[in-house]
């Protein structure tokens, strides 16, 4: 039961995006539906629990002054891996986020939970932490996409419900600032509520 | 001419921050400053340059290559290559810069370590070797000096981008801003009026 609790602060109390504001080229770059959005968190979900275990058990092992470089090759091998199979597989997604899958190498939230929390926790809890923050990224970048879709678009998940063009601004670059913005603000909104 | 076609498409049309969502970390967290931004922009524009150029070299004189006699494509090790060349180059920056030209590594310093994990460098590197620009011309693959100029460009939109906003935040730090929107919130809102200006430029190249 104590273990579970990596799993839920990663979704709520240290969600990536919304309280650790980790990650925002991806979260900006790849939200412009919510299945896109859904794609880029699972890719970075896969990438960030694989790496999360082998850097708990090679931390260790790996000298102190070398462990930023040891970490990122580490990464650097299952984003690769992540490329492959994500080309196999979906290649129409992947077609899609082109450039900002091979770009999960330098996303603060991974590098940054190896160097938190992986390098001094169980191979078990690593990997419930890779969940828990992969969780919560994914909703984020799901919510952003979903919102992004809906009022740009007028479909949810590319399934359209009316037939007119929707507020194209909000799939072009500005809406990703402008609707992240105000996503924020209801997350600090609900949660000064909770505190007060 | 079409080098500044080339200059004009990367600083304004696919400004690195504002249309292609690369670098934002830098462009959100060192922004509160117009002198720091400053800084960071000028390194950026260093490193990227630098990073560019041996990242070309590698793709094209180590990935795709003959290897004892026999014709080789390893282009799936950019990842792993490229960011460990990065890496690698801003140490190298650092203790050069330091030796010979301690002002400028004072000004400097403390921005290259942040750069390497700046995803401007690594977009941008794996940017011009994959992709095709036209440029007026027929499509092509960018040459080595296209490719440096076009990288190049893209730290110098960085730069107008993280300058315009800088000056915007240190104006918003004497305004009143409601509770929940201080911090990230307004900053975010803010950076999407500036893209909403830049799509302005969209067309003219």
């Amino acid at each position: 039961m104590s273990k579970f609790k990596y799993l839920i602060e990663g979704i709520v109390k240290n969600n990536p995006t919304f309280v650790l504001v980790l990650g925002m080229c991806p979260t900006l770059a790849t939200t412009t539906s919510a299945m896109n959005g859904m794609g880029m968190g699972a890719a970075t979900m896969a990438v960030l629990i694989c790496s999360n275990m082998v850097i708990s058990l090679l931390a260790p092992i790996i000298p102190d002054k070398v462990r930023i470089p040891c970490y990122i090759v580490v990464i650097a091998a299952f984003v690769t891996v992540v490329q492959f199979v994500m080309q196999a597989f979906t290649p129409a997604l992947y077609e899609t986020l082109g450039i900002f899958i091979p770009l999960i190498v330098v996303n603060c939230i991974v590098l940054g939970r190896a160097e938190a929390f992986a390098n001094k926790h169980s191979v078990l809890e690593s990997a419930l932490d890779g969940i828990g923050i992969g969780i919560g990224f994914t909703i984020a970048l799901t919510c952003i996409g979903l919102v992004r879709e809906v009022l740009g678009n007028l479909s949810v998940f590319d399934h359209k419900f009316a037939s007119s063009d929707g507020m194209l601004v909000f799939v072009l670059a500005p809406g990703a600032f402008l609707v992240l913005g105000y996503l924020m603000v209801i997350f600090n909104k609900i949660k000064g509520k909770k505190n007060a | 001419m079409e080098y500044i076609i080339i200059i004009i498409t990367a600083v304004f049309v696919n400004n690195v921050v504002l249309s292609q969502f690369l670098g934002i970390c830098p462009f959100l967290g060192v922004s509160k400053k117009i002198s720091t931004a400053f800084g960071m922009s000028l390194a950026l524009v260093l490193v990227m340059g630098l990073a560019t150029l041996v990242t070309y070299l590698i793709q094209n004189y180590v990935l795709i290559n003959t290897w004892f006699g026999e014709k080789m494509d390893i282009t799936f090790m950019q990842t792993i290559v490229f960011i460990l060349v990065i890496a690698a180059l801003v140490q190298m920056v650092e203790i050069i810069l330091k030796k010979i030209n301690p002002t400028l590594y004072q000004a400097l310093g403390i921005f290259l370590p942040l750069i390497t994990t700046n995803c401007a460098v690594l977009g941008a590197a794996l940017i011009v070797v994959t992709k095709q620009f036209s440029f007026g011309a027929e499509p092509h693959m960018l040459n080595l000096a296209e490719s440096v100029v076009y990288s190049m460009s893209l730290a110098v939109g960085f730069g107008v981008a993280i300058i315009l906003f800088a000056g915007m935040r240190e104006q918003m730090e004497l305004s009143n801003v409601p509770k929940s929107l201080k911090g990230t919130p307004i900053a975010l809102i803010t950076a999407g009026l500036l893209a909403l200006a830049f799509m302005g430029f969209q067309g003219i190249v």
